[in-house]
């Protein structure tokens, strides 16, 4: 079965390729890209106005299966990643069993090829049960199939159990992710220890709690060689211990989401307005303004958006009592598009190489390029699309959005994942 | 004279008149509580819920004595039988509280907030009796009124607030109502118990120089050593607290004559205050205080439950 | 005087009014059998002006000075919820009242609903040995079984009217006025348009 995408300008940084002009995909490969193809038979989608791009990736993602499939699930979240113009996703390990095991690891592989919508590429975690004290079975589920490993939602507190975890999974052709959190000092850190602490009277959770472990980390990276991925980086200082480690030549990634990008700790009122209570913290102008130039710049790798789901009960509390995190799949991409591309920050080109290029990099995975030969997992955007945020309209189980109400320009109108259709004119194809 | 609050969570929402007009009016409950029949008849048929999720006695008798002496009918909700206690949401609780039909909500959380979230989940009037580290708005009022009562007026006032600053909802709201009424302020703590940024509540200065600082007062409100909450001890014993932030009978002549002495109890004595200073005759007015939250609370809820302001019908 | 109301006519000017409280001090002395045991309260804003006019006048009649009190029924209103006036004015009764004749006075006597806020209010301050009723006018409209033992000047009005005192002391002029009151603004007394003389 062929399919023919007509009339659209791709766009790919790797093949330093932007132009308008016709993809021929068969049996999952693009087979051929250029102009007035022509195909037997098949079916022919004229994409005129629009953009076609590698497929994006999410590399930080919470879905929540197994145990608490009442926030999310592989079903509910990979409809919400392709809704958002994903073809693949990683889901973290900070499940219900972890997955820090084989069994664990080919569970989340097998509901992903039956219910799945996206293709779902699996963290294992560092530590048996995210505790930090015992290695995970890292080389079992590496070799199922989890080609990297984190205890998201944690730092490893101790400097010699994250060097033992960097150590031993050295050996494989892997990359560990890290949540960097001092715990001594963010305790019970609600918001950004600073301005907003202070004017909401809750504890605080410092800068200074992240930079120290992204500091040590860097440094275990130096010891250890193993590659390291800061994980959604929130802080100036943060990104320029990232940026020397770059410059020294240590095999050192980093990432940021949207929200860190363009929320501050400002947002957060006298509402106390729980969408907005993330980990880490929203911080402030200063710190957004600078990961947003260390995006453009190339310092961060990747743009994620630890989509981390919640039932509105959970987070329709006490503040201090909700738990952390916000959706952000279905949001992410037009997010970039009118606050970054529109605004003329960064172009397409940077945009790919962050949402699609990198992070299959530093998951290990196949690169994909729109050029004959590569698999056909392909993004199509409307980059004039004006549309306002609304819980309606999430695919996702949750509405935890911090971005409810924002009206965005630019958003995934159709998702192919090996050729097939994931989502069409804004449909998720079932 | 306008005053069109609905809610008393946020002091930094009221301005300088609004404070005023609340204490103005609670002065004139002074002549209702000197009386033998301490009790008029104003709220009488609303219904007026204490919910204290967070032990307090003070704080709440307070509120039970303001209620009862203007004859609304009062319900304690909270201790070992809150409904949080057996799961159930914050959000459930306050639906179930105003199928009673009920008028007002007096709550007091450990959780900063949840007075916010109480008002938009109820709809009825919502009174902040402190909501975790954040505010404690009728604490600064009925400090306020302390204050103007001893000093006639709050011009050319400087406040210190010396001792836990960083875990104290009495400065969430006092440090910025002080600023609201034009006092200067000075904050005096060790650099353990200060928060992130002072200078956001309001403070003018920041030091941890108790004997340099005392001279310029007019007041000095000592906050209570909070024992019970602290994460990790931010001084090394109670000995040294006094030692360096202690309100001790030495530090009597460093203060200016008519310095008075603020504390919004219970006293830890011998820690933040010696008995000399607490039972001052001249200088504490530790006790006025108490009285006065009676008579800010009666006001509070008088102001905040009355209708459109209107003429008098002859 | 107004800016909300239309005024209508003059009912008392100033000499008028003098005239009324010098006849009215001679009737609450004649009643009383003298001022022995006498007090008077009044009303605020305008009742306690002209009990204070009241005292100063039964001291030249009877040489003597009997107690003044003034009292503020803000907090005994029987419509609070709708009503509520920020502006509370303070109680001030500096003698007991346990025993005592009590003059109560007010300016203008409407639906009666003051005077049984004002009579709930010194119930709960003392137990007099009598409760009079002194008004300088009484406009009529009664909604409650109360009834003036004193008066200056019977007013027939409209209830679509208001009467108001306007006082020397805080208002300038003296004069009983009748004005038209816009729908839907309430009928009450003048605001006062200069701080009470403390």
């Amino acid at each position: 079965m062929a399919l023919m995408l007509k009339n659209a300008r791709l766009i790919d940084p790797q093949i330093g390729l932007d132009e308008v002009a016709d993809i021929l995909i068969r049996d999952g490969k693009i087979v051929e890209v250029g102009h007035d193809l022509t195909m037997e038979k098949g079916v022919e989608r004229d994409l005129s106005g629009k953009i076609v791009t590698p497929g994006l990736v999410d590399m930080h993602v919470h879905f929540r299966d197994p145990g608490q499939e009442q926030k999310e699930d592989i079903a509910s979240g990979s409809r919400a990643a392709a809704h958002g113009g994903f073809t693949a996703v990683c889901t973290m390990p900070n499940t219900s069993p972890v997955v820090d095991d084989a069994v664990a690891v080919e569970y989340v592989k097998a509901r992903a090829a039956a219910v799945g919508k996206c293709r779902v590429v699996v963290a294992g975690a560092c530590s048996k049960d995210l505790k930090g004290e015992v290695l995970s079975d890292m080389g079992d589920m590496y070799a199922h199939g989890a080609p990297v490993f984190t205890d998201d939602g944690h730092g490893i507190q101790d400097a010699g159990m994250m060097r033992r975890v960097m150590d031993y999974a050295n050996q494989f052709d892997t990359v560990i992710m890290a949540h960097c959190q001092d715990d001594s000092l963010v305790a019970d850190g609600q918001v950004n220890e600073g301005v907003a602490s202070t004017r909401l009277g809750m504890v605080g959770w410092p800068a200074e709690g992240e930079e120290l472990e992204i500091a040590r980390d860097i440094a275990l990276c130096r010891l250890t060689g193993c590659p390291l991925h800061i994980q959604h980086i929130t802080t100036k200082r943060g990104l320029d211990l990232v940026a020397a480690a770059k410059a020294e030549g240590l095999p050192v990634t980093c990432e940021v989401t949207p929200h860190h990008m363009f929320l501050t700790e400002d947002a957060i009122t006298a509402e106390y307005q729980t969408a907005l209570k993330v980990n880490p913290p929203l911080r402030t102008a200063e710190d957004a303004a600078a990961l947003i130039e260390g995006l453009a710049n190339g310092t961060i790798d990747a743009i994620v958006t630890d989509h981390a789901p919640h039932t509105d009960w959970e987070k329709d509390r006490e503040f201090e009592l909700a738990p952390f995190g916000m959706t952000g799949l279905e949001t992410s991409l037009s997010l970039v598009l009118t606050h970054l591309v529109r605004a003329g920050v960064i172009d397409y080109g940077r945009m790919i190489q962050a949402m699609a290029v990198a992070p299959r990099e530093i998951l290990r995975q196949e690169p994909v390029k729109i050029e004959a030969g590569s698999v056909a997992d392909l993004t199509v955007i409307d980059p004039e699309a004006a549309w306002t945020v609304e819980v309606g309209d999430f695919y996702s189980k949750a509405n935890n959005s911090g971005f409810v109400g924002a009206e965005l320009t630019g958003r995934a109108t159709d998702v192919y994942v090996g050729g097939y259709a994931t989502m069409e004119d804004g449909k998720i194809v079932e | 004279m306008a005053f069109d609050h609905k809610h008393l969570i946020d002091i930094t929402e009221y301005s300088a008149d609004d404070i005023m007009t609340i204490l103005e009016t609670a002065k004139t409950f002074k002549q209702v509580n000197e009386r033998r029949i301490k009790k008029v008849p104003t709220l009488k048929g609303f219904t007026v819920v204490n919910m204290f999720n967070e032990p307090s006695t003070r704080t709440r008798s307070s509120f039970e004595i303001a209620e009862k002496r203007l004859s609304a009918d009062s319900l304690n909700f909270g201790g070992s039988s809150t409904a949080t206690v057996k799961g159930e949401s914050l959000v459930d609780t306050v639906k179930t509280l105003c199928s009673y039909k009920i008028d007002c909500i007096v709550v007091r959380d450990r959780w900063a907030g949840v007075p916010r979230k109480i008002a938009d989940v109820s709809g009825v009037s919502v009174i902040d009796a402190g909501d975790g580290k954040h505010q404690h708005p009728t604490q600064a009022l009925l400090d306020l009124y302390s204050i103007w009562e001893e000093k006639g007026s709050f011009d050319n006032l400087h406040v210190g607030v010396v001792g836990d600053i960083s875990h104290s909802r009495v400065c969430g709201s006092l440090i910025p109502a002080l600023k609201i009424m034009g006092c200067e302020v000075t904050v005096i703590a060790p650099p353990t118990l200060l928060p992130a940024r002072p200078d956001i509540l309001g403070a003018d200065h920041v030091t941890s120089n108790l004997d340099e600082a005392l001279p310029e007062l007019d007041v000095v409100y000592m906050l209570r050593i909070q024992r019970e909450r602290f994460e990790g001890a931010p001084y090394p014993n109670l000995r040294e607290y006094n030692l360096l932030y202690g309100l001790t009978e030495e530090r009597d002549k460093l203060l200016k004559p008519d310095a008075c002495v603020c504390h919004p109890g219970p006293i830890n004595r011998g820690v933040e205050l010696d008995s000399f200073m607490a039972d001052h005759p001249k200088r504490s007015i530790i006790l006025d205080q108490v009285y006065a939250g009676v008579l800010v609370r009666m006001a509070a809820l008088y102001l905040l439950l009355g209708g459109s302001n209107d003429g008098i019908d002859a | 005087m107004n800016d909300e109301s239309m005024v209508k006519s003059v009912c008392m000017d100033a000499d008028d009014i003098e005239r009324a409280v010098t006849r009215m001090a001679h009737q609450i002395l004649e009643a009383n059998k003298g001022a022995e045991n006498l007090a008077l309260v009044g009303i605020v804003t305008r009742g306690d002006l002209l009990a204070k006019m009241l005292v100063h006048k039964i001291e030249e009649i009877e040489g003597v000075k009997v107690p003044l009190g003034k009292l503020d029924i803000s907090f005994y209103r029987d419509d609070f919820a709708t009503h509520m006036s920020p502006e509370v004015h303070s109680t001030d009764i500096p003698f007991s009242i346990d025993g005592m004749t009590i003059v109560l006075v007010d300016d203008v006597l409407y639906t009666g609903r003051t005077i049984r806020a004002a009579l709930d209010a010194l119930m709960d301050i003392g137990r007099p040995a009598a409760v009079e009723l002194a008004v300088l006018v009484d406009r009529g409209h009664r909604e409650l079984p109360i009834r003036a033992d004193f008066v200056g000047k019977n007013v027939p009005s409209s209830s679509s009217e208001n009467v108001r005192l306007f006082l020397e002391e805080v208002d300038g002029i003296s004069a009983v006025e009748i004005l038209d009151i816009e729908p839907g603004k309430r009928a009450g007394a003048a605001a006062l348009t200069k701080k009470e003389g403390e």
